[in-house]
């Protein structure tokens, strides 16, 4: 699962569009990852402030360079 | 707001402005869509442009309000710190006031009749036919808490990179991580030690991997600073603490009065830009300069054309993905072919060492400040790829 740190987020919307699955929506002040989403994690690292991150089931946040790359 | 128009504009940047303007100029009754509260804000720019093609793309109108700076040279520096100095002794470029400019774009565009709605979220697109797979007849769009269906003959996305028009028209828009600019920028205040006459570009892997960070001055100590890094490095590090290293090193003593974050597209122009009902321009198209990252002022020229080709197939009644096409091909004529060639260049110069970088800047320093051009910069440059100086000859010729 994709989190959302909201107070960091700038709505620039370039994790929406690098998204592959159209997983993201964007308002003028809110993000929502929708149900679309892999994990695929490109978002989480193309994100200039580190606004996004992958939470396993135990809520474990998943530091963004650690992940494999699959782009 | 009307039920009913010939053009819906999703957008009011420099690309849905001019659309606006230039279809209503022809003829056309155009509503023109934002979602912020105000046209121009936030700005997510560096705000520079190159006055000529600016000029260019306003005439007949003169240039716009909103010139904050002019400029007459840029400095490129090495990662090595040796800075070389292209001076072209006159002004060719302009740091912008984009809350200023961005807004009288909209006010040119209003003067043509454009009826215009800020705080107008467009949510979704209507669809033609029985099953709602057929083409694209207006918007959904959210209004200060109501929804309303709006229907167009023509719905011109101009909805910049996070565009969903163009997905909720079918057309493959997501960019690949590898041509993304991951970018944040400060306006800062007390910066000391810049020539406002110069922009600075700087290069390096430790600066900026597969990018540049750039300092825009917008008056004598007011600058914007910033950077963007491929996606490629992105993951490893975020422009965030490559930005704040670069500032605390070099600025550490300025206020920082406006902080951006955004995304650059460094790519080609997508493969399809209009589909039946609907066309895409600027940043939502990728019509992003791949080299430099400029997109100002190619999304006004995409948006030209675009409004003027839509006012055509209304004229003629039929809104056809064919009959929408000579914008397509206008715009690769116009600058669609040298993004290609750009691109080429790009993904050259972009995986450059350090050290060829620096011998780059030592070539140029050889030469006599005259013959310091961006040209011979270029050719210093890919003096190891003979086959792109062709590209850059064509770049430059057109
Ligand atoms: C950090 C940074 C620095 C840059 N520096 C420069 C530079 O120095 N020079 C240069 O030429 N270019 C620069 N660019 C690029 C330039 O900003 C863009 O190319 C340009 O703004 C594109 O114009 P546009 O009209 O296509 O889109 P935008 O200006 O992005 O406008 C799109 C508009 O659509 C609205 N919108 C989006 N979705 C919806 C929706 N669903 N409903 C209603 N409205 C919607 C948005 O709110 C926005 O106002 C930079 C970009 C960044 C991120
Ligand atoms: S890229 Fe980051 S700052 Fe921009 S909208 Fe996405 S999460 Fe927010
Ligand atoms: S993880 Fe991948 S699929 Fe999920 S929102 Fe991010 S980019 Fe989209």
């Amino acid at each position: 699962m994709i989190g959302v740190i909201n107070d960091k987020c700038d709505f620039c919307g370039t994790c929406v569009a690098v998204c592959p699955f159209d997983a993201i929506d964007l308002y003028e002040a809110r993000i929502a990852i929708n149900q679309r989403c892999t994990d695929c994690m490109l978002c989480v690292w193309i994100c200039p402030v580190e606004t996004l991150a992958l939470i396993d089931e135990q809520g474990k946040m998943t530091p963004r360079a650690a992940a494999e790359f699959t782009a | 707001m009307q039920s009913d128009y010939d053009v819906i504009v999703v957008g009011a940047g420099p690309g849905g402005s001019w659309a606006a303007k230039t279809a209503a100029e022809k003829g056309a009754q155009v509503l023109l869509l934002e979602k912020d509260r105000e046209v121009g804000v936030p700005v997510r720019c560096g705000e520079a442009i190159g006055t000529a093609s600016l000029r260019a793309v306003c005439e007949p109108e003169p240039l716009p309000r909103g010139i904050a700076n002019g400029i007459s040279g840029a400095v490129l520096v090495a990662p090595n710190g040796r800075e070389v100095v292209l001076d072209w002794g006159q002004e060719v470029g302009a740091i912008l006031d984009r809350k200023v400019f961005d807004y009288e774009l909209s006010l040119m565009a209003a003067a043509q009749g454009v009826e215009i709605r800020t705080k107008a979220y467009v949510y979704d697109v209507i669809r033609n036919g029985a099953n709602g797979n057929g083409s694209i007849s207006g918007v959904r769009v959210q209004h200060l808490g109501k929804n309303y269906d709006v229907r167009a003959k023509i719905v011109i996305g101009a909805d910049g990179i996070e565009s969903r028009v163009g997905r909720f028209a079918g057309l493959r828009t997501f960019t690949k991580l590898k041509d993304m600019e991951s970018c944040m920028q400060v306006t800062l205040a007390n910066v000391t030690n810049i020539d406002r006459r110069y922009i600075y570009l700087l290069f390096g892997r430790e600066v900026a991997p597969g990018g540049y960070l750039w300092i825009f001055p917008k008056s004598e100590t007011v600058a914007n600073v910033g950077i963007g890094i491929s996606g490629e490095y992105a993951r490893h590090k975020s422009a965030q603490r490559y930005l704040q290293e670069f500032i605390d090193r070099r600025f550490p003593k300025a206020a920082a009065v406006y902080t951006v974050v955004g995304g650059v597209t460094c790519a080609p122009t997508l493969e399809k830009i209009v589909a039946d009902g609907v066309m895409l321009v600027g940043d939502a198209a990728h019509q992003i300069n791949p080299m430099s990252g400029g997109g100002i002022v190619t999304a006004m020229l995409a948006g030209k054309i675009a409004g003027r080709v839509a006012a055509a197939a209304i004229a003629r009644d039929d809104f056809s993905s064919q009959s929408l096409e000579p914008y397509a091909q206008e715009w690769h004529a116009a600058q669609g072919k040298n993004h290609e060639r750009l691109y080429k260049i790009k993904q050259a110069v972009y995986k450059f060492t350090d050290d060829e970088l620096n011998r780059t800047a030592e070539a140029v320093l050889a030469k006599k400040p005259e013959e310091r051009t961006l040209i011979n910069v270029f050719k210093a440059a890919l003096i190891r790829h003979p086959s792109l100086i062709f590209d850059v000859l064509k770049v430059f010729m057109s």
